[in-house]
């Protein structure tokens, strides 16, 4: 059976998906984001190696707690679906077990079969939208948003439930413009439900000067208290169930 | 009991048993309404309450300034009718009484120890009144010194090195409840008459010691209850007759509650479980249109800012250990009917929203009785209010139901007991980590080198071996459990013969059960020990004298917290373990043994006391409050750390296992009515998985933090500690420090 690198746990979070979930923060991601408050998650070597029993047996301890207050368990990281293989045999046995499952993905994957059986099995993603704009999304990420969009189509198709979150950051993300046109293009997806808007914070730059890793924002990134509620705004006039952090 | 005035006073009520014999929760039981609502009937505090609460807030800043104690009454010794009536704002005022003649004047109650009285006045400034001192020291022996005279050679050294502390050898033990809703629902006539019955029954039984010091016993009871009279009288109160209306009601269970604060000087003065009881008539007076709920509401603030004022005179040392001047006025509210329906009433609501009404504090220690039954509106509302005010505890009425019916309270911070039926033998608590280290090194003393234990052989290889020091400890244990239960068999046979609660016990039934409350602290120290040692290789360092001084650890090992069954299955045993020991020695008049795992902020002194431990734990540094595991060492997020305690046997811990939790807003979710879910859920999952108590706090380290610099910012500032809430300002600044620097979970 295939192991799990897996980054660390959070038995209890509260931010990622409905209800009290158990967060496994798994190891290794495509992306290297500028604003990445978990860089400690890139690359090897894991935490801790587990099987998909292993897990789904201690996330299995907390089954009061998920049915208490309508949680349950997400995957999330770095990139879980870095490891689709293990991460399909760990959704099986959670959701045989009756647990509602969530990947907290970037959705930059290519649809393999492995792929598909994760998109199957689980019940929510909470998707990343980092930039629509395809040269900001590499200023962004290092990466094109081809394969995101491709794997918003699939999952949208597949009739899945998906929460959207955007990262929100002045020069990329944040003029009220963009914000209206992403609006605008997530409308298409109506298994949208919900939209997580996330002010960029700087509470991961320590991590980063840890790492020896340059941090390339600085504060002007930072949104006034204003340009967050316009933010929401727009979403919630499109129609949005929105929430900002 | 049928008369003209009961019948006046009990129109409208459901008949029933409760009507021949004193039975208050027959009476509740018919004629309560459970309320399945939300929060939107509730009313804001009227101008009124606001200018009176004002009052009093700017006397209790006063009395911060003033140290702590704004004024007290050192020439007469408190007894129930002792002072003459006393008012914060006379006519203004709804329900009235105070422990002397003004507010937060403190009273001497020196049955309890003179040195009490003396220390204290010594503290605040006070001249002492050389006629009380020549009464107490000369004519009148008190608890005090009866104890002393009593203790063994090992106590007191026990009680030196402080392996045991926190004894009520010099105060008033408290933990007694009386059930004060007789007051109100018969009248004091009718109580008196009761209590001359039950002292009647044994007029012509053969007079041998317990039946003598019961007559003897009874006849103070009813002497209290006629003191009481006295003292409502002052008020222009007549009590001899039930309460009539809500308002009389609530002013006849406060005048019942003050006799015992007037009278009693004890560690935790909890007031029980009244609040649906007083639903009743608040009901019956809505029904009946003589009050409005504006009305019901002002009156409830009222009472509440009674009992926020309630006041002891009590040492530095004291309040070293117990900060923050708590009184424990511990209300429990909510709960299940064993037949089915919720005790939640409209007056659940009101008694909670007075957190809002007159702002956070810590008195009275609101407790809810959580059940996974309880209405949602109901635990919405709790969750809501823990998010807004972090003033509310928790506990399992699923878990306690069972075993203690439907009638319990809940004593000082987490004992239960049935209201009106059983007392509590207050024990403080034997240091267990402390207790390992004595394993260790032979009985000897880590700090002072002194030989406190007689007859141990201490560990002399390299590494410690688990198996020989869970014998080891295992021996300690035997030493420790019969000295500490022998010092607490001295101290209630005194406290008994010298400072008798009388007020409290003509409350209750003449054949009262009594519980010997046993306590650990340490808990989370000697359980990360034992696994240290067990999982990892663990050095003593040894000094000249070959006492183990500190502790080298080569290795990980599993730490209690992280819902790890390797290092909690450890934990779980040494509860069963230290509760064995206990349960096989006798005990003054055969109290029943149980234990609890608590230590309020005694954490911290213990810690003081205690040398570098083999967990890493360094010399001085504080415990983890109750049942916590280490700060810092629950790094699996919070419900790994709350799965860990819920292990924890109640069964073998029945007077309580303390939890305290610390949540940073944000971590519970992102908007309200996330938080507000996602908190219920988390006290539903922890009481599914059995855990029995839970404070908790939603609040930000840095508010604390600014509190410690600008306490004049603060001074409603409430957080729960172990079982009780404080003042945070009211700390000790190395409590304060302790505070901020246990986990809070958090998340980003």
């Amino acid at each position: 059976m295939v192991t799990g690198k897996i980054h660390s746990v959070e038995t209890m979070g509260a931010l990622d998906g409905p209800g009290l979930r158990y967060v496994l923060f798994m190891k290794g991601c495509p992306f290297r984001c500028a604003y990445c408050h978990n860089p400690d998650t890139w690359a090897a070597p894991a935490a801790m190696e587990k099987s998909a029993h292993e897990v789904a047996e201690d996330v299995l301890k907390y089954r009061e707690f998920f049915e208490a207050a309508g949680g349950g368990f997400t995957a999330s990281g770095g990139e879980p679906l870095m490891q689709a293989d293990f991460l399909g045999q760990l959704l099986q046995i959670l959701k045989s077990s009756g647990i509602h499952t969530a990947v907290d993905t970037c959705g930059y994957v290519d649809i393999t079969a492995e792929i598909e059986r994760v998109v199957d099995l689980a019940d929510l993603f909470l998707l990343d939208i980092k930039h629509l704009d395809d040269t900001r999304h590499k200023e962004l990420t290092g990466r094109s948003n081809d394969k995101v969009l491709n794997f918003l189509n699939f999952i949208s198709q597949k009739g899945k439930d998906i929460n959207i979150r955007i990262v929100l950051l002045n020069g990329y993300t944040a003029d009220e413009d963009y914000l209206k046109r992403t609006a605008e293009f997530l409308k298409s997806y109506p298994t949208i439900s919900r939209v997580d808007l996330l002010p960029y914070h700087t509470l991961g730059v320590g991590k980063w000067r840890a790492l020896g890793i340059p941090y390339r924002l600085d504060e002007s990134a930072l949104l006034r208290p204003e340009q967050k509620e316009k933010a929401r705004q727009i979403f919630e006039d499109a129609g949005f169930n929105t929430t900002l952090q | 009991m049928n008369t003209e005035n009961t019948k006046q006073a009990w129109e409208g009520f459901k008949p029933g048993k409760w009507m021949e014999s004193v039975d208050v929760i027959d009476f509740i039981k018919l004629n309560y309404t459970p309320y399945e609502g939300n929060d939107s009937f509730l009313k804001p505090a009227t101008d009124r309450t606001k200018a009176l609460w004002d009052k009093v807030l700017a006397l209790m800043i006063k009395e911060i300034e003033k140290n702590g104690c704004l004024d007290a009454d050192v020439s007469t010794p408190s007894t129930i009718d002792s002072h003459k009536a006393g008012y914060i704002d006379k006519g203004s005022e709804i329900i009235v009484g105070l422990q002397t003649d003004a507010p937060l004047k403190r009273a001497i109650m020196p049955c309890g120890g003179y040195r009490m009285i003396h220390s204290s006045c010594e503290a605040y400034g006070l001249k002492e009144d050389e006629k009380v001192k020549e009464i107490f020291t000369k004519y009148r022996k008190t608890h005090n010194t009866g104890v002393y005279q009593a203790y063994t050679p090992d106590i007191l050294a026990a009680r030196k090195s402080a392996i045991i502390t926190g004894l009520p050898d010099a105060y008033g033990r408290g933990r007694i409840i009386g059930d004060y809703r007789r007051l109100a629902l018969y009248g004091i006539d009718i109580l008196i008459e009761d209590k001359k019955r039950e002292k009647s029954e044994t007029d012509n039984a053969m007079m041998d010691s317990d039946i003598i010091r019961e007559r003897e016993e009874l006849s103070e009871q009813i002497e209290a209850l006629e003191a009481i009279k006295r003292m409502a009288g002052f008020y222009d109160v007549d009590i001899s007759k039930p309460a009539t209306n809500f308002k009389e009601a609530v002013q006849w269970v406060y005048f019942a509650y003050l006799a015992a604060v007037k009278d009693q000087n004890g560690a935790a003065m909890s007031l029980g479980r009244v609040t649906t009881f007083l639903d009743i008539y608040a009901e019956r007076d809505l029904s009946r249109g003589t009050l409005t709920e504006q009305q019901v509401q002002e009156i409830v603030d009222d009472f509440v800012i009674k009992l926020r004022m309630v006041r002891f005179l009590r040492t530095p040392e004291y309040n070293e250990l117990f900060s923050g001047d708590p009184v424990w006025v511990t209300e429990s509210i909510g709960g299940m009917n064993e037949d089915g329906r919720t005790f939640v009433t409209k007056n659940s609501f009101r008694m909670l929203h007075t957190l809002s009404n007159l702002g956070p504090a810590p008195e009275p220690n609101l407790t809810v009785l959580w059940s996974n039954s309880l209405p949602r509106g109901f635990k919405d509302f709790c969750a809501k209010t823990s998010i807004e005010t972090s003033a509310i505890q928790y506990e399992n009425d699923d878990l306690m139901r069972p075993m203690f019916g439907d009638d319990y309270g809940i004593a000082c911070c987490v004992s239960p007991m049935i209201i009106g039926k059983e007392m509590q033998f207050f024990g403080a608590r034997a240091n267990l980590a402390k207790a390992l280290l004595y394993a260790i090194n032979g009985g000897v003393d880590e700090r002072t080198g002194v030989l406190v234990a007689h007859g141990m052989e201490p560990i002399t290889s390299e590494y410690l071996d688990y198996d020989e020091v869970c014998q080891k400890l295992d021996k300690m244990m035997d030493w420790l459990s019969r000295t500490y239960v022998n010092a607490l068999n001295i101290i209630h046979f005194m406290h008994d013969k010298y400072y008798y609660e009388k007020a409290q016990l003509a409350f209750m039934q003449k054949d009262v059960v009594r519980k010997l409350g046993c306590g650990i602290a340490g808990f989370s120290v000697v359980t990360d020990s034992l696994s240290a040692i067990k999982y990892a290789k663990v050095k003593p360092i040894r000094n000249e004298k070959g006492i183990a001084v500190d502790f080298e650890i080569e290795g990980d090992f599993p730490k209690y917290g992280n819902n790890d069954d390797r290092v909690d299955s450890i934990a779980t045993n040494l509860v069963k373990q230290f509760m064995d020991k206990i349960r096989k020695l006798p005990t003054y008049r055969h109290a029943i043994q149980t234990q609890s795992i608590l230590t309020i902020t005694s954490n911290v002194v213990y810690g003081k006391k205690t040398g570098n431990t083999p967990d890493g734990r360094k010399a001085g540094v504080p415990f983890a409050p109750g049942a916590n595991p280490f700060h810092g060492r629950d790094s699996s997020g919070a419900l790994a750390s709350l799965c860990s305690v819920a292990k924890l046997p109640f069964e073998h811990a029945k007077d309580g296992i303390s939890n305290t939790f610390s949540i940073l807003p944000n971590s519970l979710g992102k908007s309200k009515g996330e938080q507000v879910g996602n908190l219920c859920g988390l006290i539903d999952g922890y009481m599914a998985k059995k855990g029995q108590h839970l404070n908790v706090n939603v609040l930000k380290r840095e508010v604390l933090q600014d509190a410690m610099e600008h306490p004049e910012k603060y001074p409603q500032l409430t957080i729960r500690v172990s079982g009780y809430a404080v003042n945070f300002v009211k700390l000790t600044k190395p409590q304060q420090l302790d505070v901020i620097s246990r986990t809070f979970h958090e998340k980003f």
